[in-house]
């Protein structure tokens, strides 16, 4: 990362661009093992090793480690999973939501850990496959709840609409649910990570750049963008956090409204 | 492309953020895969298990809780119902009890007058006996008493035993009808 800026001595401050994504295999011999894989592997063991030490000795009375899993775990369960699914319905999708939720933030939250400093999810990929995974589950569940033809008609023919103006909203609602979802879900995590990261990097490669390259007052007026750095730092955390729910509370409201008899 | 000195051919490339790597998908799937497989079987079960024990231990106590409440309540209908019936027994021994003592008390009084009506005849009876002896004795020494004094007065003439006998009597006679016609 250090590249651009002892690159840019001669030329003034160049400020990061998709260049700083773009990270190099760990190993010049495993040509996929680079930095975000690492932390996807990483963040898989992770969560497992909280999870299945928390819930080893579990008890109706809590410990302080369950406790902590608990939180986790009873914010996916009842606040997104029940009061958007139901009750009759949200136990099926507890793994689906709670490994979404958890692998997203842990991903994310990587953007800010120490010595990681790089949100996984800035990669698309990442965020592309979970986003399949996800319009495959609520379409399946859908198909499956109510038939291909009734799914499709529930989708495509909303009720409680004038009959002319489906011509107009069948194919856009259509295009809306089986494109539009996928690449928006994807997307909003993506860019946000991409963003935040970006943001952090020109904060502090600026600052950075203005300590150690610039004149006195350079140096001391460094100090804003430092701290203007660690606030953008906290402020990403609320985004972090922030992602991994919208992302989790729209999974849940599309399979909501797949399974839903409403339609 | 001044970079390029330091980074080598990867940076020559022109990055494309929005086009996912191959490797990358594959590896976040599998990862994703792997992560859910873990939480289905291993967390999600436990946890819910957990919640159904919770809720049922909850449930549980409200119906225990429920249950000794009701029966500290027939405890103490019961309690206040064995009181009753011990107050009841209770005036019931101390009415008896007074009635008892009354009688006993009348029965001990009787028996008292009895006795010391029995007391008094007894008194009565030896009384009169014993009057009836002494003016029985009286009768023999008065007589003896007043000839030995007549004897004195008189001298040996009233010696004789018979006469003597007759002026007693006699004498008594007269005394006794003296006394008699004064007492009457």
């Amino acid at each position: 990362m250090t590249a651009w800026v002892r690159v840019e001595e001669s030329e003034g401050f160049a400020p990061p661009d998709a260049r700083a994504f773009d990270l190099p295999p760990l190993f010049d011999s495993v040509e996929w093992l680079t930095k975000p894989a690492l932390q996807i592997v990483l963040s898989v063991v992770i969560i497992s090793a909280f999870f299945l030490l928390t819930t080893r000795r579990i008890s109706v009375v809590p410990g302080r480690l369950q406790f902590a899993a608990e939180g986790v775990y009873g914010f996916v369960r009842n606040t997104i999973a029940r009061d958007i699914i139901g009750s009759h319905d949200f136990r099926a999708f507890l793994p689906l939501l709670l490994t979404l939720f958890t692998f997203i933030y842990v991903n994310n939250v990587f953007g800010v850990i120490p010595l990681i400093q790089f949100p996984t999810m800035s990669h698309i990929a990442f965020p592309v496959v979970l986003a399949m995974v996800v319009w495959v589950v609520f379409n399946y569940v859908g198909i499956k709840r109510k038939g291909f033809v009734v799914y499709f008609k529930g989708v495509m023919f909303p009720p409680g609409v004038p009959g002319w103006v489906y011509v107009l909203l069948a194919p856009i609602e259509l295009v809306s649910t089986i494109i539009i979802r996928p690449l928006t879900m994807a997307v909003r995590l993506f860019a946000n990570m991409f963003a935040g990261h970006m943001l952090i990097l020109v904060f502090m490669l600026g600052a950075e750049y203005m300590l150690i390259e610039g004149g006195a007052v350079l140096k001391a007026i460094s100090v804003v963008p430092f701290a203007l750095g660690i606030g953008i730092t906290f402020f990403e955390l609320l985004i972090q956090f922030l992602q991994a729910y919208v992302f989790v509370l729209l999974t849940a409201l599309y399979i909501a409204g797949a399974i839903s008899e409403e339609h | 492309m001044t970079y390029l000195l330091s980074v080598g051919v990867r940076a020559a490339e022109e990055p494309k953020p929005l086009l996912p790597e191959t490797a990358e998908i594959i590896i976040g799937l599998v990862a994703f895969v792997i992560l859910l497989w873990i939480i289905t079987k291993k967390v999600v079960p436990v946890f819910e298990k957990m919640y159904a024990e919770r809720t049922e231990a909850i449930e549980g106590g409200l119906v225990k809780a429920e249950e000794a409440q009701a029966q500290a309540a027939a405890a103490l209908e019961q309690y206040q119902a064995q009181l009753a019936d011990a107050r009841g027994e209770a005036g019931q021994i101390r009415e008896e009890a007074r009635t008892q003592g009354a009688s006993i008390l009348a029965e001990m009084r009787q028996q008292a007058q009895a006795e010391a009506d029995r007391l008094v005849a007894n008194a009565q009876v030896q009384i009169e006996a014993e009057r009836s002896s002494a003016i029985a004795s009286l009768h023999a020494e008065v007589g003896t008493l007043a000839s030995q004094l007549a004897e004195k007065i008189v001298g040996e003439s009233l010696t004789d035993d018979e006469r003597q006998q007759r002026v007693i009597d006699r004498f008594l006679a007269d005394l006794e009808s003296e006394s008699s016609g004064q007492a009457n």
